[in-house]
């Protein structure tokens, strides 16, 4: 039997518009092996509730989302890490947080939960107290080797960053392994949004991660809108578009900037970041926030776009479209530059695939998936956008997914004023039971959310998963082998969020 | 080429936007914190050391952007360093999360005296949305002690500005404080 066949033996439970299929414990159990021998079916993420895990998985042929379920009994559930790489770190959250372990699994160290929390397992139910514990000590995975010396960085770095705690094993001047622990941002972001309306909780899919608050934001309220069959005002739908590839402008922009400046070439720098400057700026003449937080709500909009606001939009675009062509020629043909970024921090296609890892991090490596395109959501369904793939794998190949992207997206907005529907931003949310999914695909790569509310339309699980936590592996393996000096290179070109996957 | 890029040079005004007005109550409680002494050693600029104590990094987008052309905060003598030792100010942005409660208070011990410890962002204010949480202590103020809150959500750049140009105003000898 098949993974997606065995999935689809479950009892399916009605969430919209990806069904979850219930299955039994013995079912979920011969999982891992099926998946194993089924490779085109892509692991996005894995969480739980009290006593019971999720599963989302991708099938790449068709581009559908399929949900699985089982009950954790005894608080244990089969691993599926041991055919998906990608779960570990889903696995390690999932008992520091809802108390149920993998059985079988990769790696059971703690993951978010440092020793450091009044209580242990916060959402399963019955959080044990843990009144006056002791953080223990992180144990990293060990290397052997003549002249293998380490370099522990963090959770506090040298640049305006996010922290995080980097530890490299060196031999000479090359990594021989990084392994990051990350957690140290952790908020108990999901706590909160339990017995909120969708349209209270909506502050806090708008904070998972800052530079994606939009994607994020977006995913959250589609899910809730599935849940509860609310059709979105065409125009709402087209407002959400243009703030979601402003956000991928923006963040585009920023990132290549960082990049030529990690390899000490501060003109691009300079430059990126004025014409970001004017995208912030005009995001905030038409949405009233630079980074157009809290603008989208579950049921539409927060507000319509402001009288002016179109024009301020054309104009920061244009100064972006005149100037990146020769932004381009300026990064390809300077020699300094090109030795920094071609051929540092490869990504093996291989791996890309094994992870699922999505976003320009998949892209760069051979993976064309866009979650706007497969399995495809309003308005990219009449407005296709072009989609950027190189086979490169290495930061040379990131950053030319990223302008490519993020020039279509200059066209998008474009269309997307031209031709703006009239009407209503907001939908109401009526108060009821049902469950959706949400995925939209961010600057990174897919955003996906799931939600599930009870009869008073109050959230009693949820989940929303950032794209980086099938992509912060990746950067482990893209670093093996590179110098310590391109750390910084290779990670911006990856650019994961720290605060996305501490949750 | 030559020619017009010396006359859009000679012409063009700069990219860099003129400094935010600085609220003088501010700068008069500041200074009242700061003694005569310390004013002394911090002399008309500052060292910043950026701590990210659990935003969801809308902060630290806009702190760097601080850097960029368009606020160039070099030119009031204010930067960033590279560690809390070369600092005079720990700008701490988030939440105080549980789990970075003792970077925290390292990279505070690690800052010589005096200093100034700024909480930006309503997260860092008072721990924002996410008071009340199992994994947060509160605002940055529950971890350290703070003497300047700079409100938003994310602050914009302006809005950093002003609270870090009242520190620099706070330094200044007593009689160039306006009242």
């Amino acid at each position: 039997m098949t993974a997606t066949a065995l999935i689809r033996a479950g009892a399916p439970q009605g969430a919209r518009p990806f069904e979850r299929f219930l299955l039994t414990a013995e079912a979920w159990s011969r999982l891992p092996a099926a998946l194993a021998g089924d490779p085109s079916l892509g692991l996005m993420a894995l969480w739980a509730e009290p006593g019971m895990v999720h599963a989302a998985f991708l099938a790449e042929a068709g581009g559908t989302v399929l949900l699985a379920s089982a009950p954790a009994e005894g608080g244990r559930y089969a691993a599926l890490s041991p055919a998906r790489p990608g779960a570990i770190r889903f696995e390690r959250m999932v008992r520091d947080l809802w108390g149920l372990t993998a059985e079988g699994g990769t790696d059971l160290r703690p993951w978010l939960d440092h020793g450091r929390w009044p209580v242990a397992g916060p959402l399963s139910g019955q959080p044990a107290p843990m009144p006056g514990a002791e953080a223990s000590q992180p144990a990293f995975l060990p290397v052997e080797g003549e002249g293998i010396h380490q370099i522990p960085v963090g959770p506090i770095h040298a640049g305006v960053i996010e922290p995080g705690h980097f530890r490299f094993h060196v031999q000479g001047e090359v990594v021989v392994r990084l392994e990051a622990r990350l957690g140290y941002k952790h908020k108990g972001t999901l706590s909160l949004m339990l017995g909120k309306s969708p349209r209270a909780a909506a502050a806090f899919p708008a904070r998972l991660s800052g530079d994606s608050t939009v994607a994020h934001a977006w995913a959250f309220a589609a899910a809730a809108e599935a849940a509860l069959g609310v059709a979105v005002p065409p125009r709402a739908v087209a407002l959400r578009a243009v703030m979601a590839e402003l956000e991928r402008i923006h963040n585009h922009l920023n990132d290549w900037g960082f990049i030529c400046n990690d390899a000490a070439f501060a003109f691009p720098h300079a430059r990126c970041g004025w014409l970001r400057e004017g995208v912030l700026r005009a995001a905030e003449v038409a949405f009233g926030h630079r980074l157009m937080m809290d603008r989208v709500l579950p049921g539409g909009v927060a507000t319509d776009i402001a009288p002016g606001g179109a024009e301020a939009i054309r104009t920061a675009l244009a100064a972006v479209e005149a100037e990146v062509p020769a932004l381009l020629r300026i990064y390809e043909s300077h020699a300094s530059l090109q030795d920094r970024v071609v051929g540092t921090g490869y990504l093996d296609p291989a791996h890309a695939a094994a992870f699922a890892a999505g976003g320009f991090v998949g892209r760069a490596s051979g993976r064309r998936f866009d979650a706007r395109l497969v399995p495809g959501y309003a308005p990219y369904d009449l407005l296709a956008p072009p989609i950027a793939v190189e086979a490169g794998g290495d930061v040379d190949a990131r950053v030319r997914v990223r302008v490519a992207e993020l020039t279509a997206s200059v066209m998008l907005v474009r269309r997307l004023l031209a031709e703006l529907p009239e009407g209503a931003t907001m939908a109401p949310l009526p108060d009821r039971a049902g469950e959706g999914v949400g995925l939209v695909e961010g600057f990174r790569g897919e955003c996906l959310a799931w939600l599930r509310l009870d009869e008073g339309g109050l959230i009693r699980g949820a989940f929303l998963r950032d794209p980086s936590w099938l992509q912060w592996p990746l950067l482990e393996a893209a670093i093996e082998g590179n110098i310590v000096a391109d750390f910084p290179l290779c990670n911006k070109s990856f650019n994961c969020s720290y605060s996305g996957v501490d949750l | 080429m030559l020619w017009p890029r010396l006359a859009r040079a000679l012409l063009g005004r700069p990219l860099t936007g003129a400094a935010p007005p600085v609220p003088a109550e501010t700068v008069a409680a500041l200074g009242e914190r700061l003694a005569a002494t310390a004013r002394q050693r911090l002399g008309r600029s500052l060292a910043i050391r950026e701590v990210d104590s659990g935003s969801c990094n809308g902060c630290e987008l806009e702190v760097n952007a601080l850097q960029g052309v368009a606020y160039d905060l070099e030119r009031f003598g204010l930067r960033f360093v590279a560690s809390p030792k070369h600092a005079d100010v720990l700008l701490v942005t988030g939440p105080a999360c549980r789990n970075m409660a003792e970077a925290m208070e390292r990279a505070l011990a690690c800052t010589p005296e005096p200093r100034w410890v700024v909480a930006a962002g309503d997260c860092a204010v008072d721990g924002g949305v996410f008071k009340g949480s199992y994994a947060v202590h509160g605002g940055v103020g529950a971890v350290l002690p703070v003497d300047l809150l700079i409100s938003g959500c994310p602050p914009s750049p302006t809005r950093l500005l002003e609270g870090l140009l009242a520190l620099l105003e706070a330094e200044a000898p007593p009689a160039r404080v306006r009242k």
